[in-house]
């Protein structure tokens, strides 16, 4: 399935990451690396600090100590709006759409960072704004075509069920022409078809679009079949970093997700 | 225009609206959101381009090519470059699992196959092994398929044709000029109600001869506007998106996808239009739905004006006499209610509506009318292009389907079933001598296998297939089909399955519509967790019961058929379903098959038990298998005393 898709160099890189919120430490001195073109899965129980890791990349939380190299660029912080402008987008555990608008402004506000018009030419809808938005337009139109959700376009998002919803807001991400794109439990609360949609959804982005795809998901059977590596984190610490196969006979993995007898 | 037809082929056709008319749009399809045109000129150089391709390929006279998918322009451009090369196209249900291909792409020695993306490519090479023959897959969309080894994309397919027409340049109108009308210009596929399906052999001539008495019954011209929609490998389809596109020169309309042909019915707005029964239900359902929760004022306005144009509305459609006051009313109707209600439907510029290939629903058929949309009925097989008799403009009945088309001839047998002569039916069934000797008398009379007769006003009146015709124990006649379509009318019934054949009394199995009684239910509160749940619920079998007692009560009136109301019934478990071979792709039910599986229940049902324990295996959509088990309730219907019908009348 990978043949032509080939993996490059490291694009993203944590060292040693700790964050912590107030007596709590959600990640304790985390290291890890991200390469161009792959798939990486972040695992573990509840609690185990993957939102937390995937809000660090995106910059919405600030690590105590570790610096983050982005495309060579060594830094403490990433801030949402400069990572969103350095080609990393990203969907939410719980969706976060506006619900009243269409799916189609919804998509639309993805392509944000990519217009240069002015508030009062867009309100007046003349010159550059017009032509924005045509390019736009077709750029979401690829996107909507591209996740087969052309009979919801005018529908509120807030009307859809759970399942589109979650597709709208990879819409959205998409939308942004991503090259690192974090998807945080994409699958949660879907039934198996949508599912296997939604696999297969993310298997195209990548290879279709090249992109990099960083996911935190539930389903292990889903995590082993579609990533290259993963990452396992169990109390705010790295247990295990490798491909699924590696993973899986990791003893520290097993003991995690099954419980040891102590 | 008449004259002008005789010795035509479908390309050939082609070229004549490319060379009269080229600027015309002959095609249109959604596509990122906007609707793309083109032209005749442009699809007939397509379809050169595609016959180079197919040539340059292998592909020769004689040859069957398979074409799978949604209604794609590509798809239906594919036909007719088969068929410019002497070849003849194979179009099969899309929603068929590889297992079912197989068969099919077997019996038709399928060496080539135009696809439409990676689902049908997956499947072509599925079915693969168990197809020797099968050797040149082109898809229509490229998403997801990088990594494919052996197919080809239908771009490379034209580049190739461009090439090969460049180098061999009189090529194609070498082979166009080859073509005769008695050539096979399509093979349809049986949807198999019984046994396996059956290549139904058209020819040119027969398929045009059929198109043409269709243009000239309801004088379509260029200028009508359809959206193809239905499985390009039903007759349906064939007949009204290739066969009329065709000789009619009008153009055709194809959805963005599957799921928004609601959207695009409404932006197009065909003027001539066809579906089965069961969409026209499927649309009045969905409007029902959402009158039940508009505003108090909006439910009375649409009652009220639907009652008016119950009262009047088919007359003033098919121009009858109708008192004044009615008519202004159903003006201010149609002005508030009828009007936007056909905007919604997508059927504000429909001039003739047709509806086939199932029974439907008086009220169901009125409403259309009234509303003022053309619908009418027409009756035809895939080996009779679909056209034996339509209804004329003022001379529409809903139990009746029309009077033979000109040129055909139709005679009831003395067994009832009715046998069609013309020009348009089949040449033969593939590798099946023996099917189509069966079929077709000495006096060249095809056995269409139904049973019917004709009304005091010519107009010919289906019942039921002939062979599903029994008796019961008593000797009186029963048809099942007829009793089932008139449980179907019930809205809450999506099907419906009787027994009774040699039998002392009718009973049925029945599949709620979960649409309907799933709103229904959500209204009254009651919460379920799915169709096993809900159908189980003793308040639905109440509301079923009512169904089945109001059709007890018809068929009481109905002489010879009042012995076969349903005295007993259940509600299934599971839903019918094609894929459990329980349905025929075109949704016809597999009455023995269906008895056979559920012996258990049949046997309850006759047997006087209240309740049966069951558990089915079931075939979910990603192929993977699960067991429904229900412990399903028997329920009793009331029935009525005969009432006799001279007296009644």
């Amino acid at each position: 399935m990978t043949a032509q898709r080939s993996i490059g160099d490291v694009v993203l890189q944590l060292d040693r990451i700790s964050l912590s919120f107030g007596g709590v430490r959600a990640l304790t001195a985390i290291s890890c690396d991200v390469r161009e073109h792959e798939i990486r899965a972040i695992i573990g129980p509840n609690g185990a600090g993957k939102s937390s890791m995937l809000n660090v990349i995106n910059g919405v939380y600030h690590p105590q100590e570790g610096t983050i190299t982005f495309r060579g660029e060594v830094r403490r912080d990433m801030n949402p709006h400069s990572t969103a402008a350095q080609g990393i987008a990203r969907t939410f555990q719980n969706i976060a759409l506006f619900k009243g608008m269409s799916v189609l402004d919804n998509i639309m506000t993805g392509r944000n960072l990519k217009m240069r018009a002015t508030f009062l030419e867009q309100a007046i809808h003349v010159g550059r704004a017009r032509r924005e938005e045509l390019e736009n337009r077709h750029r979401v139109e690829e996107v909507i075509d591209f996740l087969e959700i052309q009979h919801i376009r005018k529908t509120p998002v807030g009307r859809l069920p759970y399942g589109l919803q979650k597709r709208v807001e990879l819409a959205r991400a998409l939308a942004a022409e991503p090259s690192l794109l974090l998807l945080d439990e994409p699958m949660a609360g879907m039934n198996v078809e949508e599912k296997q949609d939604m696999c297969r959804f993310v298997l195209d982005v990548n290879e279709q679009y090249g992109t990099t795809i960083v996911l935190i998901e539930h389903d292990m059977g889903v995590v082993m079949d579609i990533s290259d590596r993963v990452v396992v984190l169990d109390y705010g610490k790295k247990i295990g970093d490798g491909t699924p196969d590696e993973v899986r006979g990791n003893q520290a993995v097993i003991d995690a997700y099954l419980g040891v007898a102590h | 225009m008449a004259n002008s037809d005789q010795g035509m082929t479908f390309p050939r056709l082609l070229a004549k609206h490319a060379a009269e008319r080229g600027d015309r749009p002959a095609t249109r399809e959604k596509d990122l959101g906007i609707w793309q045109t083109w032209t005749w000129a442009q699809v007939a150089a397509e379809v050169r381009a595609l016959a180079c391709g197919l040539a340059a390929q292998g592909f020769r006279r004689g040859m069957h090519l398979a074409i799978i998918g949604d209604n794609r322009p590509r798809l239906y451009w594919s036909m007719t470059a088969a068929q410019a090369l002497g070849g003849i196209p194979v179009p099969m249900y899309q929603d068929a699992p590889a297992a079912e291909f197989a068969y099919v792409l077997n019996d038709a020695e399928i060496a080539y196959a135009v696809v439409e993306d990676q689902e049908q490519v997956d499947k072509m090479l599925e079915a693969k092994p168990q197809v020797p023959t099968l050797e040149h897959i082109y898809y229509d969309d490229p998403r997801g398929m990088r990594n494919y080894d052996g197919v080809t994309s239908f771009d490379r397919l034209l580049e190739i044709g461009r090439e090969f027409d460049r180098a061999h340049p009189d090529f194609f109108d070498t082979e166009l000029e080859k073509g005769r009308p008695d050539d096979v210009s399509v093979m349809l596929y049986t949807s198999g109600t019984t046994g396996k399906p059956k290549g139904v052999r058209q020819t040119h001539s027969s398929f045009i001869d059929a198109a043409r008495s269709g243009v000239a019954f309801d004088r379509l011209t260029s200028d009508e506007d359809v959206l193809s929609y239905l499985p390009m490998a039903w007759v349906g389809d064939h007949l009204f998106s290739f066969a009329q596109w065709m000789v009619a020169g009008f153009t055709i309309n194809c959805p963005e996808s599957a799921e928004t042909v609601m959207t695009d019915l409404r932006e197009i707005g065909p003027t001539y239009y066809f579906a089965p029964p069961r969409i026209f239900e499927n649309l009045l359902t969905q409007v029902m739905i959402r009158m039940e929760d508009a505003s108090a004022a909006k439910r009375w306005l649409f009652r009220h004006f639907t009652d008016v144009a119950k009262r009047c509305g088919a007359e003033i459609l098919d121009g009858k006499p109708a008192p004044l006051g009615d008519r202004i009313l159903y003006a201010i109707g149609n002005l508030l209610v009828y009007g936007p209600l056909r905007n919604v439907l997508g059927m504000s510029r429909i001039r003739i509506a047709y509806t086939a290939g199932a029974a439907i629903g008086p009220d169901l058929f009125r409403f259309y009318r009234s509303i003022g949309v053309n619908l009418k009925q027409l009756y035809g097989s895939t080996e009779t292009c679909a056209a034996v008799c339509l209804q004329a403009d003022g001379e529409i009945k809903f139990d009746s389907v029309g009077k033979p088309v000109p040129g055909v001839e139709v005679r009831i047998a003395d067994n009832g079933e009715v046998l069609v002569r013309g020009p348009m039916l089949l040449k033969e069934y593939y590798k099946r001598p023996d099917a189509t000797a069966e079929s077709i008398d000495a006096e060249g009379y095809f056995h269409t296998g139904d049973a019917g007769f004709f009304d005091e006003s010519g107009q010919l009146k289906i019942i039921d297939r002939a062979k599903d015709v029994g008796k019961l124990a008593s000797g009186a006649m029963f048809a099942p089909n007829y009793i089932e379509n008139k449980l179907k009318f019930s809205p809450h019934i999506r099907e419906a399955v009787a027994f009774g054949s040699n039998r002392e009394k009718v009973c049925a199995f029945i599949n709620i519509d979960m649409g309907s009684v799933g709103n229904w239910a959500e209204r009254r509160g009651m919460p379920y967790s799915g169709y096993t749940d809900l159908a189980a619920k003793p308040e639905v079998y109440t509301l079923i019961r009512e169904c089945v007692e109001k059709v007890n009560a018809e068929l009481a009136g109905e002489g010879a058929l009042a012995a076969s109301q349903v005295h007993r019934f259940l509600i299934l478990h599971k839903e019918l379903d094609p894929d459990d071979d329980e349905l025929t792709r075109t949704r016809k039910v597999r009455r023995n098959f269906v008895a056979e599986k559920y012996a258990v229940l049949l046997d309850a049902l006759y047997g006087g038990k209240g309740v049966q324990h069951i558990e089915t295996q079931v075939k979910f959509e990603d192929g993977r298998t699960g067991v429904v088990a229900a412990d399903l309730v028997i329920a009793e219907a009331k029935v009525f005393p005969a009432v006799d019908v001279r007296k009644a009348a």
